[in-house]
C-alpha cells in the first residue's frame, strides 16, 4: 500500500505576520512529534502574510495529521502539500571551503559541473553559493567534503508549483485574505449554541 | 466623536456585547485596573471571586458545560495566570468554550523579568485554540471579539487574551466590532457533502451489525432527537463515548452504555463484533478504543467530526464525514431504510445479561460500596433528575456506570485531561449558570482535597451544591493499577485524610459521615431536603476495584472482568 510508504514531503503553508505565530507552528510540531527536516519562512507578494514551506518525513497518512493540524492554527491561512505537484523546488547553501593554490582549480571545475558560483575568495578559502535541487547540493557537498569544509549554511527546501495549479486556482496569498470576513452578530444570544 | 474608555472598560463593555453577566476570578496587581473599573462603573457583571485561580477556570468550564455558553475568567500576570493553566487544558481537551483574561506587566517592563511575569501567551499556546498577547489598546476590541468568536465556534475551545496593565490604563475610542477578520478560520462550512450521506447511508443500510458511537458532539449539536430517530429508525445500538453519556438515555432500549477501559463489557463486545461503526462527534481516543490496531477490527468506521484533524488521527477510517453532527444527521435520516437486526439484537441482549450476571450489585454483599451509592443517588434523584460533576478516578467510573443518565448534559467530567480537583469548581460555575437545577458533585477523597479550599466560594455564593465523597482513604484508581500491574505495591496511594465533616462544618456546612448501606438512601434525602450545600462523606469498603477493566495498550477484547458469583 503506497498509503504505508515514508516519502519525504514538500508542504506549503500561507502564515498572517503576526507576533509569535512561529511559535505556534513549531510548538505543534514538538507537541504533536512531527517529525520535520527542514523549514523556510519569508515574505510574500501579499502584505501580512508570510510563506513557510517545510519538509516532512511520514506516510500519506502522518503527512493528513500534520497538514490538519497546522491547518487548525488560526494564524495559518491555507496549506498545501505540493509533492504530487509540478514544482520547482531548490535549496540554497553558502559553502564555505579550505583550499590550496593547489586545489583551488580543482574546486573551481566542480563549482562550475553544479552551476554553482564562487562568491568570496581569500587565501585559505572559498565561499560556494548553490541554488539547485536538494540531491544535488548534497552530491556536491558529499564531494566539497574531500577538501575540508570549514562552515556551511543551508536554507532549506523552497518550492514554487509551476503554471496554474492542478487545484484550478493560484496560489496568490490574496486569494485567501480578499474573502469576506465573518459578521457576527452582536446580540446576548449568540453567546451559545443555535437553535 | 464618542467619549474615551479605558482598556478596563472596553474589557467589561465587551463581556457584556458577548452577553457574559458572570465572571470567575481572583485580583492582583497586574489586573487590577480592571478590577478599579467594575467597581467604579458598576457594570452588570457578576464577578465570583475564587479562592484559586484553578478553581475560576474550572469554574468557567462548568458553567460553559452546563449552559452552552461561553465561560470566563479572569487572574493577575505570573501566579495568577498560570495557576489558570490546569483549567484551561481540561477545557482544552474537552472542547469547551471558555475565554481567559489576564493581566500582563505594563508593556516597558515585559521581558525584564519583572515582579509577577510569565510569558502566559507561550505557556498556554498548547492548552488554547488561540491566545494572544495585548500590548496596544487599539488591538483590544478586535482581540476580545475574536477570543469569543473562535471559543465558541466551530470546534469549541478555550481562547487566552493577555493584556498589559498600561494597555488597561490607557484610552481610546470605542465601538465593538459587528465583524471578525479570520482568514485564516473558517468554522463555518459545516454542511455534510451529499455523496459521502449516500455512501454513509448504503453502509448502514447493509450492515447485518451496525452500531453507533456517539460523542459529546452531539450534544454539543444538540442533535439527541436526530440521533434517537436514526438509531429507532433502523433499530441501531447507541454505544456512548464517556462524555458522550447522556446523549441517548442510559435507560433507552437501543443504549448500549459506554464503551472502553471501564465501559460496559456487553457494550465492548459490540464496538468489537460490530460491522459498521457510525461515530459521530467523538474523538476515539485511546481510552475509548484500547489499543488502536485492536479496536472493531471487523467495522468499517465513519467518522463524523466537526474537525478535520480528528480524521484518521487514531484509527484508519473507511468513510470521513468533516461535518456538524446535527447538519449530518438531518441528511442521514431520510436515506437510512427502516431495520430490525433481531439476531444483532439479540446477540447483544445476551452479553447484557451475562454482563448483569456478573455485576457487583447483583452480588450480595453488605460492604458498602460505591456502585450502590452511585444507583441509590439515582432513585433518590427521580432517576436521573439532577446534574452529577465527577472528580478523576474509581468513582469516577462507578458514577458513569450506575447513575443512568438521562438527560442530555447531565454528566460534567474530565474526560480528556481526567484532572483531579475538577468536581467541586466546576460545580460552582455549573450552579450558577443553572440555578434551579440539583447538582451533585461526586468525588473521590484524594481529588477532593485538591481544590476543596472552593468550599468558601459555595458559601459566599450560597449555592445549595451536593456533595457526595466516595472515600476509601486510597488514590483508589492508582491504587487498583498497581493492585493489578505492581503487585499490590501501594506506593503514594494510601492517604492521611481529614475529618471530611468537620472540614465542611468548618465552612458552615452541614455535613454528615455515612457507613453503611441502610444509611445511604437516607442521608442523600435529607440532604436534598436541606436547603443550601450539603456534604456526605461515604465511608465505602477501601479495595473494591472498577470492572470491567482494559489494560492501557491492550484490546478491548481483553477485558480484565469480575468473577460470576459461582466463581468467588
Amino acid at each position: 500500500m503506497s498509503d504505508l510508504q515514508i516519502r519525504r514531503h514538500t508542504i506549503i503553508a500561507w502564515l498572517e505576520d503576526k507576533p509569535s505565530v512561529l511559535n505556534r507552528v513549531t510548538g505543534l510540531f514538538s507537541r504533536r512529534n512531527f517529525n520535520i527536516e527542514s523549514l523556510n519562512v519569508g515574505h510574500t507578494e501579499t502584505a501580512g502574510i508570510s510563506r513557510m514551506t517545510f519538509v516532512a518525513r511520514g506516510t500519506e497518512r502522518d503527512l493528513q495529521q500534520i497538514t490538519t493540524q497546522l491547518d487548525k492554527l488560526i494564524n495559518v491561512v491555507h496549506i498545501e502539500d505540493v509533492t504530487n505537484e509540478p514544482a520547482v523546488v531548490r535549496e540554497m547553501a553558502f559553502v564555505k571551503v579550505r583550499t590550496t593554490s593547489q586545489t583551488r582549480g580543482e574546486v573551481m571545475q566542480l563549482v562550475e559541473i553544479y552551476r554553482a558560483s564562487i562568491v568570496d575568495v581569500d587565501m585559505s578559502s572559498v565561499i560556494i553559493q548553490i541554488v539547485a535541487p536538494e540531491d544535488r547540493v548534497n552530491s556536491m557537498i558529499g564531494l566539497l567534503e574531500n577538501f575540508g569544509i570549514e562552515e556551511m549554511v543551508r536554507t532549506g527546501r523552497v518550492a514554487m508549483v509551476r503554471g496554474s495549479s492542478s487545484h484550478g486556482h493560484s496560489h496568490n496569498a490574496s486569494e485567501w485574505t480578499t474573502a469576506p470576513s465573518a459578521t457576527v452578530p452582536v446580540v446576548a444570544e449568540r453567546n451559545g449554541h443555535r437553535d | 466623536m464618542s467619549e474615551l474608555k479605558t482598556g478596563g472598560q472596553i474589557i467589561w463593555e465587551s463581556l457584556i456585547h458577548e452577553g457574559v453577566d458572570v465572571v470567575f476570578g481572583l485580583p492582583g496587581g497586574a489586573i487590577l485596573p480592571t478590577y478599579d473599573d467594575l467597581y467604579k462603573y458598576d457594570y452588570p457583571i457578576h464577578h465570583v471571586l475564587v479562592t484559586h485561580e484553578q478553581g475560576a477556570a474550572h469554574m468557567a468550564d462548568g458553567y460553559a458545560r452546563a449552559t452552552g455558553k461561553t465561560g470566563v475568567c479572569i487572574a493577575t500576570s505570573g501566579p495568577g495566570a498560570t495557576n489558570l493553566i490546569t483549567g484551561l487544558a481540561t477545557a482544552y481537551m474537552d472542547s469547551t468554550p471558555v475565554v481567559a483574561i489576564t493581566g500582563q506587566v505594563s508593556t516597558a517592563l515585559l521581558g525584564k523579568d519583572g515582579f509577577q511575569e510569565a510569558d502566559i501567551r507561550a505557556i498556554s499556546m498548547p492548552v488554547t485554540k488561540h491566545n494572544y498577547l495585548i500590548t496596544d489598546i487599539k488591538d483590544l476590541p478586535a482581540a476580545l471579539k475574536e477570543a469569543f468568536y473562535i471559543a465558541r465556534t466551530g470546534r469549541p475551545g478555550p481562547v487566552l487574551v493577555d493584556i498589559c496593565k498600561d494597555v488597561q490604563q490607557a484610552t481610546m475610542e470605542f465601538t465593538y466590532p459587528t465583524e471578525v477578520y479570520l482568514p485564516g478560520y473558517r468554522p463555518n462550512i459545516l454542511a455534510p457533502d451529499p455523496g459521502v450521506i449516500d455512501r454513509v447511508a448504503r453502509l448502514i443500510n447493509e450492515a447485518q451489525r451496525p452500531v453507533i458511537v456517539a460523542g459529546q458532539g452531539v450534544s454539543m449539536a444538540r442533535a439527541e432527537a436526530e440521533l434517537r430517530q436514526l438509531a429507532e429508525k433502523a433499530n441501531i445500538p447507541v454505544a456512548t463515548s464517556l462524555l458522550g453519556i447522556g446523549a441517548i438515555p442510559a435507560t433507552h432500549p437501543l443504549s448500549i452504555s459506554w464503551g472502553g477501559m471501564h465501559g460496559e463489557a456487553y457494550c465492548n463486545y459490540a464496538l468489537q463484533e460490530c460491522d459498521v461503526m457510525f461515530a459521530i462527534g467523538a474523538r476515539l481516543d485511546d481510552r475509548l478504543t484500547g489499543a488502536f490496531s485492536t479496536f472493531a477490527p471487523k467495522a468499517r468506521i465513519i467518522h463524523v467530526d466537526l474537525d478535520p484533524a480528528e480524521m484518521g488521527k487514531n484509527l484508519t477510517i473507511d468513510t470521513p464525514v468533516v461535518a456538524d453532527a446535527l447538519m449530518t444527521l438531518r441528511a442521514l435520516l431520510p436515506k437510512v431504510e427502516p431495520n430490525e437486526h433481531p439476531a444483532w439484537l439479540g446477540q447483544i441482549n445476551e452479553w447484557r445479561s451475562e454482563s448483569v450476571e456478573r455485576d457487583i450489585l447483583t452480588q450480595e454483599t453488605d460492604e458498602l460500596v460505591a456502585p450502590y451509592v452511585m444507583r441509590q443517588l439515582w432513585y433518590a434523584t427521580n432517576q436521573g433528575d439532577a446534574t452529577i460533576i465527577t472528580d478523576v478516578g474509581q468513582h469516577q467510573m462507578w458514577e458513569a456506570q450506575y447513575f443512568n443518565h438521562t438527560k442530555p448534559r447531565s454528566l460534567l467530567t474530565s474526560g480528556g485531561l481526567g484532572t483531579m480537583g475538577y468536581s467541586l469548581p466546576a460545580a460552582i460555575g455549573a450552579q450558577i449558570g443553572n440555578p434551579q437545577e440539583e447538582m451533585w458533585v461526586v468525588a473521590g477523597d484524594g481529588g477532593f482535597q485538591m481544590t476543596m479550599i472552593e468550599l468558601s466560594t459555595i458559601m459566599q455564593e450560597r449555592l445549595p451544591i451536593k456533595i457526595a465523597i466516595i472515600n476509601n482513604g486510597y488514590l483508589g484508581m492508582v491504587r487498583q493499577w498497581q493492585d493489578v500491574f505492581y503487585n499490590k505495591r501501594y506506593v503514594g496511594t494510601p492517604l492521611y485524610n481529614p475529618d471530611f465533616v468537620k472540614i465542611a462544618e468548618a465552612y458552615g456546612i452541614p455535613a454528615r459521615a455515612v457507613t453503611s448501606k441502610e444509611d445511604v438512601y437516607q442521608a442523600i434525602r435529607d440532604a436534598q431536603e436541606t436547603d443550601g450545600p450539603y456534604l456526605l462523606d461515604f465511608q465505602v469498603e477501601e479495595f473494591t476495584n472498577v470492572y470491567p477493566m482494559v489494560a492501557p495498550g491492550k484490546s478491548n477484547a481483553d477485558m480484565i472482568r469480575r468473577g460470576r458469583p459461582v466463581e468467588n
